[in-house]
Order: C-alpha cells, then structure tokens, then sequence
C-alpha cells in the first residue's frame, strides 16, 4: 500500500500541491482526475520519488521513499511519465528488457526472458520488437514503455497518462490490461486520466485534484455527480446513465 | 505532441549489417594494426624479421617504434571513440565530443599551466591535473547548457564550440604572454611520430578505463534515458552521470598527454555506430571502441605514405575525414530528433 501524509510541493514559491494527503490499498485501480494545472502528474512524480516534496513523505508498505535504496523502490515501484521522448536508439525488445533491471541487474536470467516476452506478447509489440524507438509512431512508443513497465513487474505501478496517443483499441485494451493486473494479481495501479469517463467505467476509486490539493476521493458512482464535476471543471457536465455506466457529457 | 512518424525506408530493423559490424570491426583493426607494422621509412617486413631472427635493425625498429607507435594509435583511437560515446548518451546529444564541450581545450590549459609553473612534474601527474581542467571545463558546459533554452538540438554544440573557443582563446593569450606559443602548437597538434617505447606507457589506462566503461555500459545506457527512466529502474543518476563524466575527462586528458588533440574522432565513430547497431552501449562498446582504433591507425597510415618520406600529422588526416563525416552526419541524422 501507499501513504501520502501531508505532502507539500512549491515551485518558486508557488504551491503545487498543498496538504495531500492519500491512502492507497493494496491492490486496485485508482484514477487521477482533474483540470490542468491541479497537481496530477506532480503528485504521481512524488509518489514515484522522481521529485522530493518540500514537506510531508510518502511510504510504500511503510517504506520511507526519501531513505529507501532506489533499486529497492525499482523492484517495488514502477512509473511512466507522460513525456517519453527517448533520444536513444534501442530496439523495442531492449527498452522492454531494460524494465528487468531493476530485478537483473544486468545479467537476466529464464524468468527476466519470460517476463519480457509476456510483455511483449501482451502488447502486441512482437512485430515491433526488433525496431528501434525512433521509427515507431506515437502509440506504438507509448504501448513499447508501458510493455517495459509491465515487465518490471512491481506491486506497485504509477502511470501518467498511459493512453495518450494510443486508438480506442489500444487505449481500451490498455486499461482493461492494467485493470486486470490491479484485481487479478492484487497489484496497485494508479493512472492520471484525463477521460472522466474512462476512469469511472474502469476504476475502482476516483481522486478527484484541484488547485494542488484533493477535493474528494471515492468510488465512481459517489463521485459522478452532475453539480460536482460541473463545479471541478468550471464546465456544465451532465451525469447520465447509459448501458449500465454512469457517463458524463459536456 | 509527437508526430506520428512514417519510418524511414533506408534505416529499418538492426538487422544483417549490426550483425556483422562487430567482425568486421575487428578483422579492419587487426589489418589496419599489422599494416600499421610493417609501413614506414626503415622497412620492416615479416621476411626481413624472419632473416633477423630476433636480433637486428629491422625488429629494433619494430620493437622500439613501430610496435609502440601501433600501440598508441589502436589505444588513443579506443579512448577517443568512448569518451566521445559515453559524453552523447549523457548529454543525450548526438554532435557533441571532448572537443566540442571545451574538455579538450581545458585540459589543454591545464598542460600549459603545469608547463609553466610546474615543468619537472611526471606525465602522470601531469596527465591528472590535465583531467581536473576537463571536468572543470565539462562541468562549466553543462552549467551553461542547463541555464540556456534549447529549442535545437545543434544549439549544444554550438554552445559548447562557443565555451571551447573561449578557454581556447585564454590558452593562446597565456601561451603568447610567456612565449610558449610554439611548444603549445607543437604538443597540441595530435601527431604520433613522436611515439617511441617509453614514452606511450600511459595510454594503457585507456584499456583500464574502458573495463570501467564496460562495467557501468547498462546503467551509462538506462541515465542516457533520462533522469526519470534512470530513476524509476533503480539507477542513481546522479552518480553514473559523474562517473562518466570522470571518464570522459580522463579518457581525453590520457590521450592529450601523450599523443595531443585528434578531433572529431569521437563524434564520427559513435554515430556511425548507432546508426546501424542503435544505442545499447553493451551491445556498440566494442564496436565503437575497435572501429576507433581501427579509424585513428588508417589515418596515421595515410599521414604516413601520402607525403612519404614525410609525415602528415594525424590532427590534419583526421580534420580531412572527420569534418566531412560531421557534415553528413549533420544532415543525415536530422531526421532522427538527433
């Protein structure tokens, strides 16, 4: 599980997050959700020790992050920020084996190879998987990081806008892959999403950010609420039921 | 927002030719290392050797000059290549070298200034506080690189061709100031006719430095993908990013010392390389490193014969062939967000 208490983060002065604080269980999905600038990504940064907050501290199975060993945290904690442009030329099959680092260090073993080529089974990547980076498209790089974060096989998985440049057919299938790793292998997976509607046919809980701090946090069902959302987004927003979901229509 | 790129029809998968670079590679070094014997002024020849049998002016030649002069080149050119490697994937651009961040040319101070204050220190010494400068003065490039917007990724070169010309520019007013202007040219200018037995000995810490290399390769390669890949898979950033940039620095002090300044070596090989075999430096170190060598010993050769029985100093051999392959590969690798 993951603990965010009291977590503050400025920029030049200027408060990016204020007083966040989070439990996350073990196991499940959780979306990030809210209008730019409300501190998603940098509390998903945080969480991923990538970025140190000026007050507060962050505990994975009561870990401290700021004192663990980092390959420590790697074998525990695996993250993917939204902007990967990788200047390096490696094939698809190296940066996906390079998410057994952590585990390997470098010298992979059967079960690196087999955790690699799930991943890379997983996502469709198998024809890819000789190409460098740099002649991929946009989506075909995203779902190359997301196989490596797969194959890093952590409890623990943050991801920043995973379905960012991907088609409906992959974004879906991306999500109902990260779902099923959340209920099927008990692993904690927390996404920033920008498609509200995505995070409530998917997720299993909703925070909700704004401002730099969290407004609410719950289950979709508490949380897709007309006035509410309307209110977040400073947007009118209707909340329907449709084929047994709740979505929302601006 | 990238754009969806269409791939480009001439580089598709690291296929036959990554395969084979590795052979090739060292079947060129090993040639280029036997003619690099057996060319030069005294002839020197396995027959004559053989007719020698082990004592004689031919295997005297060999054994003080020729041997040792070989040696040099295959060394200098393996250390030129992977510093020049070990600085792209850090600085995570493709047209940067020691002698395009100003390491080159701080370290080149630094000989100045132990020339001067301190000439009866040994090379050794002398190659450490050559080091020092080039840290300092890769220090300083990334220091500026960090406090400029790049919007280009030619800027970094051109910022660090900028630094390099300003610590060159104190370099020279110092030398002129105490009339060391000809000796600095002298020993600056790469040239390895001057290379005898006893005299090269140091560069073999380039093979010490290059285990070193080889040791780190998975972790200079994953903090070549940015501080927050290296993060996320375990790596301290933080501490490779300064143990390559140690190696950069003693790699090139090392070479300097001993041999002078061979430009644009570093630039050209490790691109060639990653264009065809990519950037797992596990997979290119050996590559990079033999076609070095093997790219140092065809110049020094060509120096060698085209003005017979003269010689060209590598520094313009290398200017020659290095400039031309900087500007194709300024053009070619443009596509490939450099």
């Amino acid at each position: 599980m993951i603990e965010v208490e009291g977590v503050e983060r400025r920029y030049d002065g200027l408060a990016v997050l204020s007083e966040v604080t989070l439990s996350l269980p073990r196991g499940g999905l959780t979306a990030i959700i809210g209008p730019n600038g409300a501190g998603k990504s940098t509390l998903l940064s945080v969480m991923g020790r990538l970025q140190k907050p000026d007050a507060g501290r962050v505990t994975l199975e009561g870990m401290d992050l700021a004192q663990a060993s980092g390959r420590l945290v790697a074998r525990k904690l695996a993250l993917l920020r939204q902007d990967n442009h990788t200047a390096a030329r490696l094939t698809v099959r190296d940066l996906v084996a390079f998410g057994r680092y952590p585990h390997s260090r470098g010298n992979p073993g059967p079960e690196d190879h087999a955790q690699v080529a799930r991943a890379l089974a997983i996502l469709g990547l198998e024809p890819l998987a000789d190409r460098f980076l740099d002649q991929l498209s946009g989506g075909q790089r995203q779902r190359a990081h997301i196989a490596m974060v797969l194959a890093q096989d952590t409890e623990c998985i943050l991801l920043d806008e995973p379905l960012n440049n991907l088609d409906i057919s992959h974004a879906v299938r991306i999500i109902t892959l990260v779902r099923e790793a959340a209920q099927a292998l008990g692993k904690t997976v927390v996404v920033v999403l920008h498609d509200i509607n995505m995070a409530a046919a998917h997720c299993d809980r909703i925070v909700v950010m704004k401002g730099g701090r969290i407004l609410r946090h719950g289950p979709p069902a508490e949380l897709m609420q007309a006035e509410f959302l309307s209110a977040v987004y400073e947007t009118p927003i209707s909340v329907h039921e449709l084929a047994g979901r709740l979505v929302a229509v601006y | 927002m990238p754009e969806p790129q269409t791939p480009r029809p001439s580089s598709r998968q690291p296929g036959p030719a990554a395969r084979l670079l590795f052979p090739l590679a060292l079947g060129l070094t090993l040639a280029m290392g036997l003619a690099s014997l057996f060319v030069g002024v005294s002839s020197v020849s396995p027959g004559l050797l053989w007719a020698e049998g082990g004592t004689g002016p031919a295997t005297e030649v060999l054994l003080t000059s020729r041997l040792p002069r070989t040696l040099a080149l295959a060394l200098a050119g393996t250390g030129l290549a992977l510093a020049g490697l070990v600085l792209q994937v850090l600085v995570r651009n493709r047209f940067v070298e020691p002698s395009t961040v100003g390491t080159t040319e701080s370290a080149s101070l630094g000989i100045l200034l132990v020339m001067l204050l301190a000439p009866g220190l040994p090379v050794p010494a002398r190659m450490a506080v050559a080091a020092g400068f080039g840290l300092a003065g890769t220090g300083l490039f990334l220091l500026v690189l960090r406090r400029v917007p790049q919007r280009s990724p030619l800027m970094v070169p051109l910022i660090g061709l900028l630094l390099s010309g300003v610590i060159g520019a104190v370099t020279t007013f110092i030398a002129y100031r105490t009339d060391m202007l000809q000796s600095l040219g002298a020993w600056s200018t790469g040239d390895f006719s001057i290379v005898l037995q006893g005299r090269y000995e140091l560069l073999w810490i380039v093979a010490g430095l290059t285990l070193v290399t080889a040791v780190f390769a998975d972790q200079i390669t994953l903090a070549g993908l940015g501080r927050d890949m290296a993060i996320g898979l375990g790596v301290n950033h933080g501490a490779i990013r300064a143990l390559g940039l140690v190696l950069v620095a003693l790699l090139s002090a090392a070479v300097i010392v001993t041999v002078g300044i061979v430009p644009f070596l570093g630039l050209v090989v490790p691109n060639v390389v990653s264009l065809i075999m990519g950037d797992n430096l596990r997979r290119t170190l050996p590559v990079v490193c033999l076609s070095g060598a093997a790219l140092v010993m065809a110049c020094d050769i060509v120096g060698r014969l085209v003005v017979r029985p003269y010689e060209m100093p590598i520094g313009l051999t290398m200017g020659i062939v290095g400039s031309a392959a900087f500007l194709w590969l300024l053009t070619r690798r443009r596509g490939h967000g450099a």
